[in-house]
C-alpha cells in the first residue's frame, strides 16, 4: 500500500486545485495550483492478475514491467496511469481488451475534503457496495484525485498480428466472420484487423476473411473522437476511421461538443456536486 | 396500507395488477434469502410509464418502494421492509430488439437470463453472465446485483455486459444512462447504476452486450487427493498466462452429494475436483487444454476426464449447477456464503473454513468459482435442531471475517443487501462509506428507493448488534 497522506495534505481541503501527470491528455487546469500523484509500482501479483501502482506511474513503464510476467494492462499507451483512468478513453483495442473502466478494481483517491477514500476492492469479482470506481474512470479528476490503484492485468497473447483488406465498402461481413477480433477499423473503403491468439488460429481467421498481414493500423485522424451507435458506423461518410462494434469514430474534422440528454447532464452535475460541493477539484473539467 | 396511495396505484395500473392479498404479500415479503420483511402492496407495471406512475405515487406519499425481479437474490436486497411497495418487473419481459451484427440487444428488465441466451442462440450468440440461477433470475436483477457466474472468469461480470440502461429516477423522470457506444460522454452513470441494488432507481430497459459462442470448447474434470493441490493448480493455471472460460471447484462432501444425485461417475473418494473449461478457436483451445493437463498433473491430479461430447460436457456441468439441489439429501436447510479471496489465499482460507465449521459442529460443502477466488461455502443443517441457528450465524460471521482479513471482499456476486450491510465497515472506512452514500443521495435524494440496504446506518456503523432479525451473515 502506498502512503497517500503526503499527497492528501498537498491536495488539501480548500481552494481550487488541479492535477497533472505527464501532460499528454490535457494536463493541468491553467492558473490553478498543481499537484501530482505518487508514482511507482507497489506490487505485481501475476497469479492474481493484478498490479498495484501509484497513479503517477507512466503507463509505458507499467506495461514494460508487466511484460516480464507475460502480462499487460488494458490502458492506452502514453501518459500516466491516473491520466489514462481519469480520461477513460480506450485505444483501438477496446473491442477485444474492453473499456478502460473494466481495468480498475480498486482506487484510493483524495477527496475534495482532503481525505483518502477507498473505492472498490482488490479482487476481480467484487460487488461489495456501490461502484465508485467506475464513476472515477472518465471523471477527469472532478470527483477525486486518484493516488493509488489496483488494476486488473491480462495475459499477453501468444501471437498478435495486424491485417488489412482493401475494397471493403460494407465492413459488416468481415466483422461478423471473425471470432472475437481485438480490433476492426474501417475508413469507408478498407479494413484493418488486429487478431490475437494461437498463431494457427490467427492464420486461419485471416484466411477466412481474406485479410493480408500488414505493419499496423492506419494513423487515426485527430480532428475529433466521436461516439456513435455501432449500427450507424457503416453509414458514416467523410474522412474517418471507425472502431467497429465499439462505436468510437476518429474524424479528420473537429466536431461540436456532444449533446447529451438534459436529465443525464443534471444527474452528472448532481453526482459531481455530491462528491465535490465547491467544485474545487480540476475546476472546469 | 395508505388507501390514497393504493387508489393511485390502482388507477395507474388497473386493480388487477395491484395486489394486496395475503398470499401475494406473503410471497413477496422475502427474496431467496432467509430474511423476511413485510410488503404493503405488490405492483406489476407493464411499461416505463407505469413504473413512473408507481414511483411518483410512492414518493408523493413518502412510502418506500422495492424494485424486484425474480426474487432469486440471496442477500435480502429485494426484501421489503416496513410494508414497502414492491414493484415487480416480471411482466416487463420482452426482448425489444437485437442487433446481430454489433452483438447487442435492448431488453426489458423482467427477461430471464437464460431466456435471453435461448432467444439469440440461433445467431450464435449468448448473454455471458450465467449465475447458477440463470433459469429463473432476470436481467434486471442481474443488473441490480452486478451478478456473476462461472463464465465470468474470462468474460467479466454483468457490468461489462451492460451498455445502457433506461432508468426511472425517484423524481419520476426517465433517463438513459450509458449508450450503445462502449464509451459515454460525461460520468459513467451506467457503471454506478449497475450493482446499486435497487437504491438508485428502477431500470425499465437495458441495452446488453451479446457474446459470440466459442467455436471450440473443451471441458475437463481433474481430481485431487487434497484441496490444497486443487487450489494450487488454480493459481498455477492463471500464472501460466491462461484464463480458462471457467475454473470451478467442488470438495469431497459436495462431490459425494452431487454423485448420489446425478450419477455422473464423479470420483467420490477425491478430496477435490476441478471443473475446467477452455473455449475459443480450436488451436488455442487444444494448446491450453494440453497445458492445463500438464499443470494439473504436476500438482498431483490423479486423473483427468475430458468430456468427449456435448452430452458428457452437459453432464459435468450439471454436476456443478445442481450442487445446491443435491445437498438437500444431506440436510434440509442450507446457508450459502459468497466471499472472494485472492486465489493464492484459497488453500489457507479453505483450511480455516473447515476449522470454523468443525468448531461449530456444522457441516460445510464447498462448491465455488475457484478461478475468481469466489468462495461459496454452503453450511448445511436442520433448522429444527435446537440452537443450530446461533451456530450457523457465528460460523458465518467468522467466515466473512477470515475472507476479508485474507485480503478479500464481502461479496463476489450476491450483493450486500440486508445480509452483509452491517459488515461493510469491515471493508470500508467511514469516509469510503460516506462517498458511497453521497452517490446514492445524488441518484435518490428522497431515500425511498429500497431504503436500509447496502449502507449501514451511521449510528450502526461498526456495530454488529444491528444485524436485522433473520439476517445470517
Amino acid at each position: 500500500m502506498i502512503d497517500l497522506l503526503a499527497f492528501a495534505a498537498e491536495v488539501g481541503d480548500a481552494e481550487p486545485v488541479t492535477i497533472t501527470g505527464l501532460g499528454t491528455r490535457g494536463g493541468a487546469v491553467p492558473d490553478v495550483r498543481v499537484v501530482r500523484a505518487p508514482a511507482g509500482i507497489d506490487w505485481v501479483q501475476a497469479d492474481e492478475m493484478t498490479v498495484c501502482c501509484g497513479a503517477g506511474t507512466p503507463v509505458d513503464e507499467l506495461v514494460t514491467e508487466l511484460a516480464a510476467y507475460r502480462q499487460t494492462v488494458a490502458l492506452p499507451a502514453g501518459g500516466t496511469v491516473g491520466g489514462a483512468l481519469a480520461v477513460g478513453r480506450a485505444d483501438a483495442r477496446q473491442l477485444g481488451w474492453g473499456p478502460v473502466r473494466d481495468a480498475l478494481l480498486q482506487a484510493r483517491y483524495v477527496s475534495a475534503a482532503g481525505e483518502v477514500v477507498k473505492a472498490g476492492g482488490p479482487t476481480v469479482k467484487n460487488v461489495s457496495g456501490f461502484d465508485v470506481c467506475r464513476l472515477l474512470v472518465g471523471s477527469h479528476g472532478t470527483l477525486g484525485f486518484i493516488g493509488e490503484v489496483i488494476l486488473r492485468t491480462r495475459p499477453l497473447a501468444r501471437h498478435s498480428q495486424w491485417f488489412h483488406r482493401a475494397d471493403v465498402h460494407d465492413p459488416s461481413d468481415v466483422f461478423t466472420t471473425l471470432y472475437r477480433p481485438v480490433s476492426v477499423l474501417w475508413n469507408g473503403s478498407a479494413v484493418w484487423v488486429l487478431l490475437e491468439g494461437h498463431p494457427d488460429d490467427v492464420a486461419e481467421q485471416a484466411a477466412v476473411a481474406s485479410l493480408v498481414a500488414c505493419e499496423g493500423p492506419p494513423a487515426l485522424p485527430t480532428g475529433s473522437r466521436r461516439l456513435v451507435p455501432p449500427a450507424q458506423v457503416p453509414l458514416l461518410t467523410g474522412g474517418f476511421v471507425a472502431e467497429l462494434g465499439v462505436g468510437v469514430v476518429h474524424h479528420a474534422e473537429a466536431s461540436d461538443a456532444a449533446v447529451r440528454p438534459e436529465r443525464a447532464q443534471v444527474l452528472d452535475h448532481t453526482v459531481r456536486q455530491a462528491l465535490d460541493p465547491s467544485g474545487r477539484l480540476n475546476p472546469g473539467r | 396500507m395508505n388507501e390514497a396511495l393504493l387508489a393511485e396505484l390502482r388507477a395507474a395500473l388497473t386493480p388487477a395488477r395491484v395486489r394486496t392479498g395475503a398470499t401475494e404479500l406473503g410471497l413477496y415479503r422475502r427474496d431467496a434469502s432467509n430474511i423476511e420483511g413485510s410488503a404493503g402492496v405488490v405492483c406489476f407495471p407493464r411499461t416505463t410509464e407505469e413504473v413512473q406512475a408507481c414511483v411518483r405515487a410512492c414518493v408523493r406519499h413518502e412510502v418506500p418502494f422495492v424494485p424486484r425481479g425474480s426474487g432469486t437474490g440471496l442477500a435480502g436486497g429485494a426484501t421489503p421492509l416496513d410494508h414497502a411497495v414492491v414493484i415487480a418487473l416480471t411482466k416487463m419481459d420482452r426482448v425489444l430488439s437485437v442487433d446481430a451484427v454489433n452483438r447487442s440487444a435492448w431488453v426489458e428488465p423482467g427477461v430471464l437470463n437464460l431466456d435471453l441466451t435461448r432467444q439469440v442462440a440461433h445467431l450464435g450468440l449468448h448473454f455471458a453472465p450465467d449465475p447458477s440461477s440463470q433459469q429463473s433470475c432476470s436481467i434486471g436483477g442481474n443488473v441490480a446485483n452486478n451478478s456473476g457466474g462461472p463464465h465470468c472468469l474470462a468474460d467479466g461480470v454483468t457490468t461489462s455486459h451492460i451498455l445502457a440502461a433506461e432508468v426511472v429516477l425517484t423524481d419520476g423522470s426517465v433517463v438513459v444512462l450509458g449508450s450503445e457506444a462502449w464509451e459515454t460522454h460525461g460520468l459513467d452513470l451506467r457503471g454506478a447504476f449497475v450493482g446499486s441494488e435497487g437504491m438508485f432507481g428502477i431500470a425499465t430497459k437495458l441495452c446488453v452486450r451479446l457474446t459470440q459462442n466459442a467455436p471450440a470448447v473443451t471441458t475437463m474434470l481433474m481430481d485431487f487427493e487434497s484441496v490444497d493441490a486443487g487450489a494450487h493448480t488454480v493459481s498455477a493455471i492463471i500464472a501460466d498466462g491462461m484464463v480458462p472460460a471457467a475454473l470451478e471447484m467442488m470438495d469431497q462432501l459436495c462431490i459425494q452429494a452431487v454423485e448420489a444425485y446425478i450419477h455422473a461417475g464423479l470420483p467420490t473418494d477425491a478430496a477435490a475436483v476441478l471443473l475446467v473449461e477452455v473455449a475459443g478457436l480450436p488451436h488455442g483451445v487444444a494448446a491450453d487444454a494440453a497445458r492445463i493437463v500438464e499443470i494439473g498433473t504436476a500438482h498431483g491430479a490423479r486423473s483427468v476426464r475430458i468430456a468427449q461430447d456435448e452430452a458428457e460436457r452437459a453432464l459435468l456441468w450439471k454436476g456443478r449447477k445442481t450442487a445446491f439441489g443435491a445437498i438437500a439429501r444431506i440436510k434440509p436447510n442450507y446457508y450459502l456464503h459468497d466471499t472472494v479471496v485472492p486465489r493464492r489465499a484459497l488453500p489457507d482460507v479453505l483450511r480455516q473454513v473447515y476449522e470454523v465449521v468443525e468448531r461449530h459442529d456444522l457441516l460445510v460443502l464447498n462448491v465455488f468459482h475457484a478461478g475468481d477466488g469466489n468462495l461459496h461455502p454452503l453450511l448445511v443443517f436442520d433448522k429444527r435442531e435446537p440452537g443450530v441457528m446461533a451456530r450457523v450465524h457465528a460460523a458465518g460471521e467468522e467466515i466473512v471475517r477470515i475472507s476479508v482479513e485474507a485480503g478479500g471482499v464481502l461479496s463476489g456476486e450476491h450483493g450486500i443487501g440486508l445480509e452483509k450491510r452491517d459488515y461493510m465497515p469491515l471493508m470500508f472506512a467511514p469516509a469510503d462509506l460516506a462517498a458511497q452514500a453521497a452517490v446514492r443521495r445524488a441518484f435518490d435524494p428522497t431515500g425511498l428507493a429500497n431504503p436500509s440496504k447496502v449502507l449501514p446506518s451511521p449510528a450502526g456503523c461498526g456495530d454488529l448488534q444491528h444485524v436485522p432479525e433473520g439476517a445470517w451473515v
